[in-house]
């Protein structure tokens, strides 16, 4: 695996096979995920128990069929389960959860002030990680992380939500998708599909 | 928040995925960046407009081939209820998937497409949803628009879907006449059809009232772990870990452990770090017994006065869902709810040809053929027959081989 280079490099592809190694390091049977149905249309296929080959890849027409709540868990040496038990939970359901069970969580999920630059249209945070040049201007801006990833590939968004109650309502009337802020979802409209099936969770 | 799981069952002729759309689009659940992904695309309608169809195909064969392979899951949400959506293919050849879907749907919508009514589609997706036992059904008459939203080709499809019903043995059945492209009937009234005074389908799934599908007096709870740490300050500890099936349990109440038959007396019921008094349907618990017993995974504890069938020989209903053909002198694995054991299908009553719903007797049992076998375990079930209770009358198969899902079992019948 090469580090990409360029304006818009992404780490993304780097962390697969960080993964990959780590299950077969540990011979992991399962690896439990927070993934959820409603982020990605290639995620809105996936089983709650799926099964990865021994290469780590999701076969899409592969998938075993999962009837009532009965779980197949059964394997071969060398495949692991990715296991993904709120795949019916929905970014607000995760919110109200957080909310009702009084969850600390990272400040980076709130309104705060950081330098960012405009990407495509995406506020992606300044930093070393980013290849800038000239024509990108820094600004500082009120915006949280709706989605924690790389930075590399991760947009905030403007957001003066700073208590869980306001995350909330602004979820409730947000007219974008959680993953809107995830550049590596819209490298082509199959981007998902294709990194699930070279293992990426 | 109440929770509506439905299963939409139609092809993308019959305008299902665009009903779909429909149903995303004009509840505001599709938002602004999928659907500026959707203007991207090259796929539109002929008159320019978006196709809704596309937000539900999700992998490339699907889109390359204009066709549903999977079951994809969608979400919505509206100030009375949260949806998820099963929308599964319509396709004879991906019958086990739609089987798949209907496993855990509480509503299904048939659609039917109002030029061509009742069809044999129609009769293989009634079947398949009366075979899982949806308790509730919507028959959207779909493409109204394209017969000048006649009320008499309405009423004439409602009239042969009432024979069909009555021959799949379905209940509960209300009908809407529908135009899934223009938006008639879906969250507003159609001003095309004012001689229909029905609900539309929207405000009518945000209503409906889905009977519960297991039933309150059968209490089971498949043992899921045994707890014993065995630590100084735990010596005594033991309890048994599972998620309550069905009914509910009492401390106090007693409980038979099958297939072993010892009985017993709940001591204390744990949920993390309370004692709560009772379990409820769907609670993940330990229970405490007051006699210690032999109790594994895979066993299960029942109320005392209503106990379920316990056998070696079940008839039951299998979907066949590999593409090897089903082995009768293979042991499989039979997988039901924590229970795992050996199991071999002993007999082959009839397939059922599921366009005709005529019974035929084969010696083969391929994917996607459905039909009434015998069963034979290698340990005794403790079971309840499907029609009685979903959450403790289905199972799966498993080819050891192969150690994929091969076969979906409905209970039926004691073959003791």
């Amino acid at each position: 695996m090469v580090e990409q280079k360029g304006k818009n490099a992404s780490r993304n592809q780097l962390q697969t096979v960080t993964l990959l190694n780590t299950i077969a390091k540990h011979q992991f049977d399962a690896c439990i995920g927070g993934a959820r149905r409603d982020e990605e249309k290639a995620r809105a296929k996936e089983r709650i128990f799926s099964v990865r080959d021994e290469f780590g890849q999701w076969d899409p027409k592969r998938q075993r069929p999962e009837l009532w709540n009965i779980y197949n868990g059964k394997i071969h040496k060398g495949e692991n389960v990715r296991v993904f038990p709120i795949s019916n939970w929905t970014e607000l359901d995760v919110w109200n959860y957080i909310r009702r069970e009084k969850i600390d969580l990272p400040t980076i999920y709130f309104a705060h002030e950081r330098d960012v630059i405009t990407r495509n249209g995406q506020l992606m945070a300044a930093s070393p990680f980013l290849n800038m040049d000239d024509e990108d201007i820094v600004e500082r801006r009120n915006v949280r992380f709706r989605t924690v990833g790389d930075m590399s590939c991760t947009a905030a968004v403007e957001s003066y939500a700073s208590e869980i109650d306001d995350i909330i309502d602004e979820i409730s009337a947000s007219r974008v998708s959680e993953r809107g802020a995830r550049l590596d979802d819209k490298v082509s409209e199959a981007a998902m599909e294709d990194r699930k099936k070279g293992g990426y969770f | 928040m109440n929770i509506l799981k439905f299963l939409t069952a139609g092809s993308v002729d019959d305008g299902k995925s665009t009903l779909i759309g429909r149903l995303l689009y004009d509840s505001g659940a599709i938002l602004v960046d999928q659907l500026e992904a959707l203007q991207a695309s090259n796929r539109k309608n002929d008159d320019g407009s978006i196709d809704l169809a596309i937000l539900t195909d999700g992998l490339k064969a699907e889109r390359e081939q204009g066709i549903t392979i999977d079951v994809a899951y969608k979400y919505f949400q509206t100030d009375k209820r949260k949806f998820i959506i099963a929308d599964t293919p319509g396709h004879i050849q991906y019958t086990r998937n739609m089987v798949t879907g209907a496993s855990n749907a509480g509503l299904a919508i048939i659609l039917i497409d109002a030029r061509k009514g009742v069809i044999e589609q129609t009769i293989r997706h009634s079947f398949l949803v009366s075979l899982l036992g949806l308790p509730q059904v919507v028959v959207c008459v779909n493409k109204m628009d394209m017969v000048d939203y006649s009320e008499e080709v309405f009423h004439k499809i409602v009239a042969d879907y009432k024979v069909l019903a009555g021959k799949v043995g379905l209940k509960n059945i209300n009908y809407i006449p529908v135009s899934a492209l223009k938006g008639d009937n879906i969250v507003n009234p159609s001003s095309n059809m004012s001689w229909f005074h029905g609900e539309s389908l929207l405000p009518y799934l945000e209503a409906v009232e889905i009977p519960a599908d297991n039933r309150a007096d059968h209490a089971r709870f498949p043992v899921q772990w045994i707890i014993r740490p065995q630590t100084d300050d735990l010596h005594d500890y033991r309890g048994y870990a599972g998620r309550v099936s069905s009914g509910s349990f009492r401390v106090n109440d007693k409980i038979t452990v099958l297939p072993s038959g010892f009985n017993s007396t709940i001591s204390k019921i744990e949920l993390l770090e309370e004692e709560p008094d009772v379990a409820l349907s769907g609670m993940s618990v330990t229970m405490h017994l007051t006699d210690n017993i032999d109790i594994s995974r895979g066993d299960i504890l029942v109320n005392a006065h209503n106990q379920p069938e316990v056998s070696q020989r079940i008839e039951a209903d299998l979907c066949w869902m590999d593409t090897r053909a089903l082995d009768t002198t293979h042991t499989y694995l039979l997988q039901h709810n924590s229970k795992v054991t050996r199991c071999r299908i002993q007999e082959i009553l009839y397939k059922v040809n599921i366009n005709t719903l005529d019974k035929e007797f084969s010696e083969d049992f391929r994917l996607n053929d459905i039909g009434r076998i015998v069963i034979k375990t290698a340990d005794p079930l403790a079971y309840d027959l499907y029609q009685n209770n979903k959450a403790n009358g289905g199972a799966v198969l498993i080819d050891s081989r192969t150690n994929v899902t091969v076969g979906a079992l409905m209970f039926r019948a004691n073959a003791e």
